[in-house]
């Protein structure tokens, strides 16, 4: 009997549709991409649209760790600018002493920073116990908060002297891909080595997919929400080290409204809101979709772009549905 | 024994002589989802006045039977009739209007509402444009003292207990008289005292006219309760009895399909040595519960009592799920910072009475439900070992026979005892010295039961330890060598040897004085 059912069980793994949902739907876009604009496909273009979706894609693979683990982070936006706003402030502060290395300890700095972001919102929700909308709305007022103060409602510039050393982080590239897309395919693919293939991401989907069952297997799920949350900062800093030289400046509208679209892509990439399941290369193609149909309404004109964030909550409500009738 | 060879030859049921036309009638009933049968050609018919049951071992298409009934799933084939007018019902609504009613096996209940909001809930009474809370009120409390249930309509769901709960989903379904009322494991999750109560109104429904059909792995309450007795395996109809001149052990051959072995194990020879697990002055919830207790090696220890006697509660404490402290030692070894890693870390598992809740991840395949309890012995290293992670499964499939078409099906897939034995595999997996099995066979059919004894013995026979919190006291007397009964969160009595009956355990459980001393020691 032992050999039978071993050989009953061995059977494939069945491709799941609605896994590919994500890419069929970036498919779909690019392909009327194509159609609309015969421009849309020109190297420069793709290469644009690409690095813009950058700062979101990086952020958003954070955020899988977090909703996948049973969290959510609404603060991504706001603590995107503080800690921009502090890197600034820090290489500023540095540069005199030690040059363009300054621009080096910010970051570091920055990566410091941010993981101190996350890990103060872990521990509100874990130890505090506080739903992490409820904690992280208001963590996203207070790094809001900060920025402005911090700006004088106005906005920090980073000195003159450490544009051009830091300009490539953001503009160069490296055998033609841009810094930026490989900053983040490097993100994406720690992002996916952890959550698929290290027993820190089993932990990950175990607690978000049932806490009780993840208590009763001896996960310490407070542990595993609270590096779900300072991973999340992480990658918050390591969009913001990318995102100084593209503006030279932090503002209070820094990052405005950035936790909208990350959850957006996160979403439509296929995580499960409750938790539980993580799908981290749907996250980018989550990411690339927003900013794809973001840039066939500016090349289009058919529709005034000042609708993009309509179309935007159109494609999430969209993707939801089709994710529904797939199941 | 003696009875299986008088057993009627499975097949169409008798002719019965010429009774007033049954409340309901099937006929060649079939349900088929794409290429797989659950059931073909059923033909059944439930009288009013009478109790009808339906056994099976799980899969054998009882759930689906019921659902057909109830108009919550549409025929492939076959016909219904009622009071021998044909009906099709498009959807339970249909079927309801036509008095026919299901009452679910989950409990279905909005927690924030009161008991009233929660009967009324989507027909609520009024007036004019306002609800008539007075109106729903008064009728609330009238159906619910119709079936003797204790709570009041103004009491918010949430705070009452399981049993009662229950009964206020009975109350739901009964709001409107019905002439086919069809229950679906309804006591599933109640104590023994909680059961009667249940059968009682159960017994009130019929002798006032209804026609009950009802769903149990509980053998004892359907010889208890059941009129006629009708058999199903493997999605086919075997046939129907008279409940008069079936034993439980005739049901369940009939049931299995086949004779079965004794279901539980002979006894061991007792149990000597010092203990492997001993527990000193616990005390969990600040205090809700309390008791000391020992178990030895090659022993198993039953924990008796009623649900909510806070025998869940005292394990979990033990375990360091609850807040908990006293003093415990496993082989040897003091155990000072008790939480599920550092148990299991020592020799000792917890499987929960809950495997849907807290046991199991439903939406995951075997094999990240079965190495979660053990991640860092299965995957030495930085990343995941899918080889080691395959090896393991396909040792749990074998070793507990869990019968599955693909290891890639989730947990979620799988049928009731199947899903217990991946939980036994997933908590036996580092080997431990003592495990605690809270509920080992709860809502799992005979067949599997039967294995899982038989792997509690061949556990304590090794020189293990176990001990099994159960609420099924044939169970309980069947499988301990010594049992302790809680009761209000102490433990009253400890029953040693001949001394564990049914009728002791359920005394010290309710209102004995108890056999032993509290906190009763080996």
């Amino acid at each position: 009997m032992t050999a039978a059912v071993a050989s009953q069980s061995a059977g494939p793994r069945r491709i799941r549709w609605a896994d590919m949902g994500p890419f069929i739907a970036l498919a779909v876009v690019v392909l009327a991409g194509v159609m609309i604009n015969s421009s849309f496909l020109s190297g420069t273009n793709i290469a644009n649209v690409v690095t813009r979706s950058a700062f979101v894609a990086i952020i958003a693979v954070g955020a899988t760790f977090v909703i996948s683990s049973g969290g959510l982070d609404l603060s991504v936006g706001s603590m995107m600018a503080f800690v921009t706003g502090i890197m600034i402030l820090a290489m500023n502060r540095l540069e005199p002493s030690m040059g363009g290395y300054a621009i080096v300890a910010g970051a570091g700095i920055g990566l410091v920073v941010g993981a101190l972001c996350g890990l103060l919102n872990g521990l509100i929700v874990t130890v505090g116990k506080i739903e992490p909308f409820i904690a992280t709305l208001g963590t996203m007022g207070i790094f809001r908060a900060l920025i402005t103060w911090m700006s004088d409602g106005g906005s920090i510039p980073i000195e003159r002297s450490l544009r051009e050393p830091y300009r490539p982080v953001y503009f160069g590239d490296v055998l033609g891909i841009p810094v930026p897309v490989i900053l983040t395919l490097v993100v994406v693919l720690v992002g996916a080595f952890v959550l698929y293939r290290t027993k820190y991401g089993r932990r990950c989907m175990a607690a978000g997919s049932n806490a009780d069952v993840a208590r009763f297997s001896g996960v310490s799920v407070a542990k595993v929400r609270t590096t779900a949350f300072v991973i999340q900062g992480l990658c918050v800093a390591i969009a913001a080290i990318c995102y100084i030289p593209r503006l030279g400046a932090a503002t209070p509208t820094t990052g405005q409204l950035w936790e909208l679209q990350v959850i957006t892509a996160v979403v439509i990439g296929g995580t499960a809101l409750r938790g539980g399941k993580a799908r981290v290369w749907g996250t980018v193609a989550g990411a690339l979709i927003l900013e794809v149909i973001a840039n066939l309404m500016v090349l289009s004109n058919m529709v005034s772009e000042y609708l993009v964030a309509a179309v935007q909550g159109v494609i999430i409500i969209l993707a939801m549905l089709a994710h529904r009738f797939i199941k | 024994m003696t009875m299986s060879e008088a057993l009627p030859i499975p097949g169409p049921s008798p002719v019965q002589p010429a009774l007033p036309l049954p409340a309901m009638q099937a006929a060649g009933l079939c349900k088929a989802y794409g290429p797989i049968t659950v059931l073909t050609d059923i033909a059944l018919d439930i009288r009013a006045g009478e109790v009808h049951a339906i056994i099976g071992e799980n899969g054998a298409g009882k759930s689906t039977l019921m659902k057909l009934l109830s108009g919550h799933v549409l025929p492939t084939a076959g016909h219904l009739a009622m009071a021998g007018q044909p009906v099709e019902f498009a959807d339970a609504v249909a079927a309801e209007a036509a008095g026919v009613v299901l009452v679910h096996q989950e409990i279905l209940l909005a927690g924030d509402l009161t008991v009233a909001e929660n009967l009324f809930l989507g027909r609520e009474l009024t007036r004019g444009p306002m609800v008539d809370d007075r109106a729903m009120n008064r009728r609330a409390a009238e159906i619910l003292a119709s079936i003797g249930a204790h709570c009041h309509p103004r009491d918010p769901v949430s705070g009452l207990p399981l049993a009662q709960r229950q009964l206020v989903q009975i109350a739901r379904a009964l709001l409107e008289p019905r002439k086919v009322v069809i229950f679906d494991e309804p006591t599933a999750v109640l104590a023994n005292d909680e059961v009667a109560a249940l059968l009682a109104v159960v017994r009130g429904l019929r002798d006032r006219g209804a026609a009950v059909l009802y769903i149990s792995h509980r053998l004892d309450e359907v010889e208890a309760l059941a009129d006629r007795i009708t058999v199903l395996r493997d999605g086919r109809m075997i046939g129907t009895w008279p409940a008069r001149g079936l034993t439980q052990r005739d049901m369940a051959e009939l049931m299995v399909g086949r004779k079965l072995d004794m279901l539980y194990p002979p006894r061991r020879p007792a149990a000597s040595g010092d203990p492997l697990l001993r527990v000193q002055d616990l005390s969990v919830d600040h205090g809700a519960v309390q008791g000391s207790f020992a178990v030895r090696p090659g022993e198993v220890l039953g924990i008796g009592g009623m649900i909510g006697s806070g025998r869940t509660e005292m394990f979990e404490g033990l375990m360091g799920l609850r807040p908990a402290t006293g003093s415990a030692v496993l082989n040897g070894t003091p155990m000072v910072h008790r939480s599920v890693g550092a148990w299991q870390a020592a020799g000792l598992v917890y499987l929960t009475e809950d495997r849907k809740g807290k046991g199991l991840l439903l939406d995951e395949p075997l094999g990240p439900n079965l190495t979660l309890q053990a991640l860092t012995e299965v995957h030495p290293r930085l990343t995941l070992d899918r080889k080691a992670e395959g090896a393991a499964v396909a040792k749990a499939v074998a070793d507990y026979d869990i019968r599955v078409r693909s290891v890639h099906l989730d947990a979620g897939q799988l049928s009731g005892g199947n899903q217990q034995k991946l939980l036994l595999a997933k908590v036996m997996l580092t080997d431990p010295q003592v495990v605690i099995i809270d509920e080992p066979t709860r809502g799992i059919d005979i067949g599997n039961k039967n294995q899982i004894y038989d792997f509690i013995d061949a556990l304590v026979r090794t020189g293990k330890a176990c001990i099994v919190i159960s609420s099924e006291l044939p169970e309980l007397v069947g499988l301990s060598d010594r049992v302790l009964v809680m009761r209000g969160g102490r433990i009253v009595a400890e029953l040693t040897g001949d001394q564990i009956t049914e009728q002791n355990v359920v005394y010290a459980a309710t209102s004995g004085e108890g056999h032993g001393p509290q906190g009763a020691q080996p």
